[in-house]
């Protein structure tokens, strides 16, 4: 009886300290939750989810005061990505944010721009040059689509364009499930 | 004028899942033939009761589904799946546990987890085991071979009884059934006798057996009579490894796992082990590692994945048949190693086109 | 002599037999067709960068005058294949599984097919390998076995790699395709030449070209044309699909695997197309550059099956018409063969330099897909699998999207060759999944280092503001003190008042002038013009 009751303690000793020391030998350093959360936005930065920017809206999301459907940008994508690394169940894109929408780049038309700079002001990502009194123009590559800069433009110069489809950026479309599918 | 697209390759071989069915079903015909011809149409009949349940079990389950009918139901498995279990139950089982193992197969294990290609178990065994545990008194009422039998049953007979449960004047059931080799052997080593001498006793020739009126249990290499149906399966196996509708990773993995096994304990001790081909040709270890652990939707997918579990499902029979609690195995060798499936296929990846060797 | 003895052969891991209906289109020499009334020149035939445009609508062209120029190393360039006046520089619909349209040159023919002045090489062992490369590069010679690699690239070994092996490939294991075949039955001299040209370029040891025993006439007529060249021969390969990959083909001839993600060239091999070599001996001894390609026309609305040496930019139905092609006959019409090529969305598109193959099929050539069935693990495809691959997980993976699964089992090897789908009992479009999964993630990967980018930018100028706000603060308490000490502290401030004061009314002013001009002539977006107007009394506040 005492010597089982030993043997157990022993044991049970033995083991404790094996896996508090696996614990700290072996211990994984995580990125920050509010970095990961971040990594997954899309970096718009166009505020529809109601913070100013994507980090806000990240710490927000690690500091539970808000959801994380509300950021029609990424879409379902990013909703799916944030519910697994949140272990949280995926659910719609809140309406009040926004639906998600194909991409977009905004474009000056450059013969209407007076050279204001209120929109390389709104710019989140600096994706517009130009000079006071001088036309601006979009870096089409950086722009991220956000709609900041539409707001405050005087003339009305900007628009935002769906970003082309080109063949170098085409991919193939997943297929269509004919007979595999239920029947309609 | 816009041309109708689709995407490469645009050329498509002659394969399909229903002509996969149709030639496993034709490969099982020797194997079949040779029960017949041993244990009467008793199997005959339990095939065309389980083809005809699985048939309206799979139907009622599609329309429920609402899949379309026609083609899942043209594709043959279900048949497949019923055969199997109809060969697998002792040939005079009564009608309704048939059914019920094949509506179990059909709807628990096959059509509930999404149907064909998504059932992590071998429906025909899992309707198998069901029945095994739940009716043990049926399931293990086997019959000798026919030359020896009290009573020779004609197929009117046997379907009377199936349907009816009515037996031939003057016949008694316990009369009429037999204990299998692999039973008589578990409960003779049992008792303490030695291969040699169960041997003696009971695997006497057709013309001693007769003058001693004894019913011979052991044929020349395996159990009497189930040597030769298992011959036909190997037949059939063979056949559809030419065809290559099966691989020969799983059948040749697992009697190789069960012939080395088995040998290994023969050798160490041949008074109370079998001989691997006692093993090799009793039971139905022919038919489960041609027909069963091929069934290719639960089986590993690799070819190395697929040698790793034959030879499980082979070293699981062995030692069950040895050491477990039934004298035959194949259905819950297969079922464990369905369970490990998705490890094997984790582990064993075959060696990409130049990737290093590992 | 060599060549009667049996050479040592490889194998590799599956593939698959697809029916040959080669012979159709071998039943007659290969012709040139009509001029047509239209050439329609993409600025984008070939792997890399497209091509950049040196001519102006209006221009007159000669027959082989550069017309477009390589942009950046892995680019060709584009020349007219006929002479005549360029009518249209702009969008056009080009041969594309998208159905998309890109840049193209369209030039009218003027009937003329007035060439450029020739300037072959006299001697071309005489001049460095480089140069040599750059010729070819000039001449716009790309991969003609379909894949369109720009060949100079090919040719260039780098500083530390040995080729021992040059191994041309005359393979043309893809059903219906033709046009290797003939070309070696007729131009085998061509090719001999290439293969001089690209061995002196390369400094290859030994030089194997390979051929599938289905084409004995080819290998005859190759045998013949290379008979007394020092240590170059003809290999005849068994037939099987899809052994005129680079990777496979390598595997047979020398038993070596090219590692992942490596090139031919690390395992000291280089691999071209006949039709290629055939191409840079025409550039290097003629002075042409790639202006015309032979085009297998074939397929069961085909009345005439054939071969023909086709200008780049022809339109595919103007050959069709004149193969007594009947295009209300077919079913599906492929650039390329049935296994690889890509359906077509219409008749009229250029013949672009990776044509090698038109096939207008009909119904009886490729029957419609049969209803997919689910997969039921049979390992058929892994059997077939030319890679080694596993394609039943790789489907399963790729169907359900789990992008990071199929990557570990090594989606980017898959040669998408489509043996895999050719097999499937179940009629499972493998293929077309595991292109899906590849484009979803390079489209991902491209999206994240956009948003990273983004992050990055955005960051930088959050820093930047920041640093302008604390210079602007350092500032004004460096005013401010120095007024301070000056005792003119309180004047300053009132001044700066009503400077700010003054400013206001002006901005105010100009802010509701251009409400004003907006109002008269954009009516529309209320939501933006209510935004706007918030955000015109927030300058205002």
């Amino acid at each position: 009886m005492i010597i089982a009751i030993i043997a157990l303690s022993v044991l049970a000793v033995a083991f404790g300290l094996t896996l508090g020391y696996a614990a700290i030998r072996f211990k994984v350093e995580g990125d920050p939750l509010v970095d990961r959360i971040d990594a997954l936005l899309p970096q718009t930065q166009c505020g529809q989810c109601g913070f100013p920017g994507c980090r806000p809206y990240a710490e927000a999301i690690a500091g539970g005061n808000a959801d994380i459907n509300q950021c029609p940008p990424g879409g379902e994508a990013t909703i799916m990505a944030l519910a697994d690394l949140l272990d949280r169940d995926p659910k719609p894109l809140n309406p009040e944010n926004g639906q998600e929408k194909s991409k977009t780049v905004a474009i000056i038309d450059e013969m209407r721009c007076i050279g204001c700079t209120l929109c390389i002001q709104a710019c989140p990502v600096d994706a517009i040059v130009g000079a006071a009194k001088h036309m601006h123009t979009v870096i089409a590559e950086e722009c991220t689509g956000c709609n900041l800069c539409v707001p405050p433009c005087p003339v009305d110069c900007i628009d935002m364009a769906p970003v082309k489809q080109n063949i170098l950026a085409w991919k193939w479309p997943y297929p269509e499930q004919k007979a595999a599918g239920r029947t309609t | 004028m816009p041309l109708t697209t689709s995407t490469s390759p645009h050329a498509k071989g002659h394969a399909s899942v229903t002509a996969v069915m149709l030639q496993v079903l034709l490969a099982l015909i020797p194997g079949v033939a040779a029960y017949v011809w041993f244990f009467g149409w008793g199997v005959v009949i339990n095939i065309t009761i389980a083809a005809t349940a699985a048939v309206a079990a799979e139907s009622a389950m599609l329309i429920i589904r609402k899949r379309p009918v026609r083609q899942y139901l043209g594709d043959c498995s279900a048949l497949v799946t019923a055969v199997l279990l109809g060969m697998a139950l002792p040939p005079l089982s009564p009608w309704w546990l048939t059914v019920i193992g094949v509506i179990f197969a059909i709807v628990v294990a096959k059509q509930l987890y999404g149907g064909l290609g998504f059932n992590p178990f071998n429906p025909a065994m899992v309707g198998y085991v069901v029945l095994l545990v739940s009716f043990p008194v049926e399931m293990t009422s086997w019959l000798p071979i026919s030359t020896f039998s009290s009573y020779d049953m004609s197929f009117l007979e046997t379907a009377a009884f199936i349907f009816g449960g009515q037996l031939p004047p003057g016949i008694t059931y316990d009369a009429l059934t037999e204990a299998t080799p692999l039973d008589t052997l578990k409960n003779n080593l049992g008792q303490g006798n030695t291969v040699a001498e169960i041997r003696a006793q009971l695997g006497l020739d057709d013309v001693t057996s007769l003058l001693l009126s004894v019913i011979p249990i052991f044929g020349t290499i395996g159990g009497k009579g189930w040597e030769w149906v298992n011959a036909g399966f190997l037949l059939g196996g063979l056949w559809l490894i030419y065809r290559k509708i099966i691989g020969w990773q799983i059948p040749v993995a697992m009697l190789g796992a069960m012939a080395l096994i088995s040998g290994a304990f023969a050798l160490y001790d041949p008074g109370h082990h079998a001989s691997p081909l006692f093993h090799l040709f009793s039971g139905s270890v022919m038919l489960g590692a041609f027909f069963i652990a091929t069934d290719p939707v639960t089986a590993a997918a690799s070819p190395t994945g697929r040698l790793v579990y034959g030879a499980g499902i082979g070293i699981f029979v062995y030692v069950i048949r040895v050491w477990g609690g039934y004298p035959d195995s194949i259905a819950f060798s297969v079922l464990l190693m369905n369970m490990v499936v998705p490890i094997i296929d984790n582990h064993f990846k075959p060696r990409v086109f130049g990737h290093g060797r590992k | 002599m060599i060549g009667a003895i049996r050479r040592q052969l490889w194998t590799f891991h599956g593939g698959v037999h697809p029916v040959q209906h080669k012979h159709v289109s071998t039943q007659s020499p290969i012709r040139r067709p009509r001029l047509p009334q239209r050439i329609v020149l993409p600025l984008h035939q070939h792997i890399g960068e497209p091509a950049e445009v040196v001519v102006k609508v209006g221009d007159h062209v000669l027959k082989g005058q550069m017309i477009a120029h390589a942009t950046g190393y892995v680019s060709a360039p584009v020349h007219a294949s006929t002479s005549g006046k360029v009518v249209d520089i702009g969008e056009a619909p080009i041969p594309h599984p998208s159905g998309l349209s890109a840049s193209c040159i369209v030039i009218e023919p003027d009937g003329e097919d007035r060439w450029i002045e020739h300037s072959p090489v006299e001697n071309y062992r005489e001049i460095a390998p480089s140069a040599l490369r750059n010729i070819i590069r000039e001449a716009g010679i790309v991969g003609l076995g379909g894949a369109g690699f720009p060949s100079y690239i090919k040719l260039n070994p780098g500083h530390h790699k040995m080729v021992k092996t040059l191994v041309l490939n005359g393979v043309e294991c893809e059903p219906f395709i033709t046009c290797d075949d003939m070309l070696m039955r007729e131009r085998a001299d061509m090719i001999r030449g290439g293969i001089e040209i690209i061995r002196h370029a390369l400094q290859a040891e030994e030089c194997l070209i390979a051929i599938e025993d289905n084409k004995t006439a080819a290998f005859e007529s190759m045998r013949k044309a290379v008979a007394g060249m020092d240590k170059v021969e003809v290999v005849q390969v068994p037939t099987l699909y899809p052994q005129g990959s680079e990777k496979q083909l390598v595997r047979v001839l020398t038993g070596k695997e090219v590692p992942r993600d490596g090139l031919c060239l690390n395992v000291g091999v280089v691999c071209v197309n006949v039709g290629t070599a055939a191409a840079v001996h025409r550039a290097i001894h003629l002075g042409e550059p790639l202006i015309s390609r032979i085009v297998t026309i074939t397929g069961g609305a085909v009345g005439q099956p054939c071969n023909l040496e086709v200008l780049i930019g022809t339109p595919m139905n103007e050959l069709l018409s004149q193969c007594d092609g009947d295009i209300s006959r077919i079913e599906r019409m492929i650039m390329g063969g049935p296994m690889m090529g890509f359906a077509l969305h219409r008749s009229d598109l250029p013949v672009i330099k990776t044509t090698n193959c038109v096939l207008a099929a009909t119904v009886t050539d490729l029957p419609p897909a049969r209803p997919v069935m689910p997969c039921i693990r049979c390992g058929a495809c892994a059997d077939a699998c030319p890679v080694n691959l596993l394609p039943q997980q790789l489907y399963w993976h790729s169907k359900t999207k789990d992008l990071d699964k199929v990557q570990e089992y090594d989606l980017f090897d898959c040669i998408e060759c489509g043996a895999c789908s050719y097999v499937c009992p179940s009629n499972i479009p493998l293929v077309q999944y595991f292109r899906y999964a590849k484009g979803d993630i390079w489209t991902r990967e491209r999206e994240k280092e956009k948003s990273e980018l983004a992050r990055k930018r955005h960051e930088s100028r959050q820093k930047r503001l920041e640093r302008e706000k604390a210079e602007r603060e350092a500032k004004r308490q460096q005013k401010k003190s120095a007024l301070d000490a000056t005792g003119m502290a309180e004047k300053g401030q009132e001044e700066a008042a009503a400077a700010l004061q003054r400013a206001e009314t002006r901005r105010d002013a100009a802010l509701r002038e251009a409400e004003k001009r907006r109002g008269e002539g954009w009516q529309e977006g209320t939501k933006d013009d209510a935004s706007r107007t918030r955000e015109s009394e927030r300058d205002s506040n």
